[in-house]
């Protein structure tokens, strides 16, 4: 677990509009992998699934500032990502099922749920695979001059390979519009970061790529999306990218069936009970509105209903046919 | 009017005329210019043996140097390539894509797929292959059979300055990413080549000599070697018939299989290391679609199973010459053994 001191100078003030969308979409996440977890034990659903919840402020503080034509490049644990830049939540839970009418027709999983109309490039089985993708989104934003900047999201496993290091030097010389948001849970797969990163703190490497370097509590929404929000305007100036360091917990573990034999006995529980990012931003919503409770709950209860549909849209989804195996590969072959 | 130009010209007019064409296109690569940052000249290399001099001049920053991070900017034109460009991005050799092969064979090369066919990812990768440059083992090989072996990847291997320029105009035009292997010997070769932009379509191999007797398909410089062995084996009566793929993915399966049903005798000229090659590619296509046509074994002319070395000496034994090949020609049409079979067809 994390413990070390984070910047938490938030200072922003949002109305409540946006604090009610925020929690909306940090809700969603939640519930739809808590239903996962569930569904997952069940035995119906195939393969290999990466669980977002706990971190959920941070997808939710950096996409809301995106628009479709940005695009985010994400890692395993992706639900999250994709939720936030607007997936959609039937697409994706088929795609999880191995259904035809899933976001990617059941040939990518949870590890390659991918839209890019939504600007969202994939969910990627490899580890610090998307940091290089990103660059070249970034790229392409720049020299079309549309304005667009590109997000990499990379865990604290990732922050280590080769990919990322080479991008953060490929977009500090090229001053691309790119953020790299490192979410460190704490542990790569089994391996803490305590063991595994040669620094205290990721952010700290910002500054051998000469590029700002911030280092964040995951679990406070308004943190993130204060500072997410300076770095892609900056970027989105031309100012050039930005390294975010968000320290963070998962509520499950690397995968689902997971014994997590390898974390401290209540540690999830504390973070659970003390940090959760949906309590606070909850907390912050009653705060500024005291009459907004009822709000939160239809909203509870809205999205119950939608990641209810999502998973029975999936359930009853048809499988892809025998067909389907040889389409895809190419445009033309 | 017929003009002779390099192959390695006909490689710097084809990304000419394709970038004046399509301002979507963008060389990347280590030195494509060259002087990037440096007291000196901009485009002083023009690629590190020259093949891309002068786009810079026409392009400007459309030619791109890259830092020495070949995971970084391969990943990044394909990740470009989603988001409206079309790279043509260079590998400068071959040898190099261990350190960068992720981001083509399961990032770029997969997009499609896995993505449930909503991804279109225009890239090319130009890359040189080859050995006989003295370049030792690290700069000397033809690791084509490696990204062959991936599906989503379409493989280019030319062996001539005509089919250099058509082939990688229709790569560049192509929507899928498509792998560009340069053999180094060949940049300087000439040829007829038309200044007007053509293509080449994909999977479509070409016969480079007709004759009855064998069957040669020969990859990229082997192509040449094919062609001084089959000239010397003439002057014997033997006459080969020689096969260009010209793409290893797609392969023309059937031109390799019409020829073969012709002549009844197949030697495979490959390049690549000998253990899961083109050569056992192809022997195993042929075998399994057209064993009734062979009056004789297929026979592999391919370097030993070892890298490429660096003493001349070495190395001219390495690389797969005519001698070898007419030898392995003579096997098959003077063995008695295979006459003997052959009489009872």
């Amino acid at each position: 677990m994390i413990e070390s001191a984070v910047e938490n100078a938030t200072s922003i003030q949002l109305d409540t509009g946006t604090l009610l969308e925020a929690y909306r979409t940090m809700r969603t996440i939640r519930e739809f992998e808590e239903r996962l977890h569930v569904e997952f034990a069940t035995g119906e659903i195939p393969g290999f699934v990466h669980l977002y919840a706990g971190e959920e402020a941070i997808a939710t503080g950096v996409c809301m500032h995106l628009r479709e034509g940005d695009r985010i490049a994400s890692t395993h644990r992706g639900h999250g990502h994709c939720i936030a830049k607007g997936v959609d939540l039937n697409g994706m839970a088929a795609e999880i099922y191995g259904k035809r009418s899933g976001t990617c027709g059941g040939k990518g999983g949870s590890m390659h749920i991918a839209d890019l109309d939504k600007g969202m490039m994939g969910a990627n089985g490899i580890v610090g695979g998307g940091p290089p993708l990103v660059c070249g989104a970034g790229l392409a934003a720049k020299k079309l001059g549309t304005g667009n900047v590109a997000v990499a999201f990379v865990g604290d496993g990732g922050s280590n390979q080769g990919t990322t290091l080479e991008s953060l030097n490929l977009a500090a010389i090229w001053k691309l519009p790119c953020i790299f948001v490192i979410e460190n849970n704490g542990y790569a797969e089994a391996t803490s970061c305590r063991y595994s990163v040669s620094v205290g703190d990721i952010a700290d490497r910002a500054a051998g790529f000469n590029m700002p370097g911030l280092k964040l509590d995951g679990h406070d929404f308004l943190t993130v999306y204060e500072a997410a929000g300076k770095a892609i305007r900056r970027a989105r100036e031309g100012g050039g990218p930005t390294l975010i360091e968000c320290k963070v917990a998962r509520y499950f573990g690397h995968y689902e069936g997971d014994t997590q034999a390898y974390r401290g006995p209540d540690e999830v529980k504390k973070v659970r009970e003390t940090r959760d990012c949906i309590a606070r931003l909850a907390a912050e919503i009653m705060r500024a509105d005291a009459g907004a409770a009822a709000e939160l709950e239809r909203i509870d209860g809205q999205v119950l209903a939608r990641v209810d549909e999502a998973i029975a849209h999936a359930r009853s989804a048809a499988k892809p046919t025998a067909r389907d195996l040889l389409t895809d590969v190419y445009v033309a072959y | 009017m017929e003009r002779k130009i390099s192959f390695q010209q006909s490689i710097n007019e084809a990304l000419s005329q394709e970038m004046e064409r399509d301002s979507r296109i963008v060389l990347m690569g280590e030195d494509v210019a060259g002087g990037c940052g440096g007291d000196g000249k901009m485009d002083a290399w023009g690629g590190v043996l020259g093949v891309t001099k002068g786009l810079w001049d026409k392009f400007g920053d459309r030619v791109i140097d890259t830092p020495i991070s070949e995971s970084a900017f391969i990943g990044a034109a394909f990740g470009a390539s989603l988001s409206g460009l079309r790279p043509v991005v260079e590998l400068m050799f071959v040898d190099f894509m261990g350190v960068c092969f992720d981001q083509i064979f399961n990032q770029g090369a997969k997009f499609r797929y896995m993505f449930g066919g909503r991804a279109v990812t225009p890239v090319v990768i130009r890359t040189m292959i080859g050995a006989g440059l003295r370049a030792a083992a690290q700069h000397s090989q033809c690791l084509y059979p490696m990204f062959t072996h991936i599906p989503g990847l379409k493989c280019v291997v030319p062996s001539t300055p005509y089919d250099a320029k058509g082939l990688l105009i229709q790569a560049i035009r192509d929507d899928d990413p498509v792998v560009f292997f340069e053999h180094k010997l060949l940049y300087p070769i000439l040829g007829d080549v038309p200044e007007e932009p053509y293509t080449i379509p994909f999977g479509e191999a070409v016969c480079v000599r007709e004759g009855d007797d064998v069957t040669i398909v020969a990859i990229a410089r082997m192509v040449h070697v094919a062609l001084q062995a089959a000239a010397r084996l003439a002057e014997d009566g033997v006459d080969c018939e020689i096969i260009d793929p010209r793409t290893i993915s797609p392969l023309d399966e059937d031109t390799i299989l019409e020829s073969v049903e012709k002549t009844g005798r197949l030697v495979l000229v490959d390049e690549a290391s000998p253990r899961c090659n083109m050569a056992t590619d192809i022997a195993a296509m042929v075998a399994q679609k057209g064993f009734e046509f062979l009056r004789a074994p297929v026979r592999m002319v391919t370097p030993p199973h070892t890298p490429v070395p660096f003493s001349d000496v070495l190395e001219d034994l390495y690389i797969p010459d005519a001698a070898k090949v007419i030898a392995a020609v003579n096997e098959l049409v003077s063995s008695a053994k295979w006459k003997a079979s052959a009489s009872t067809r």
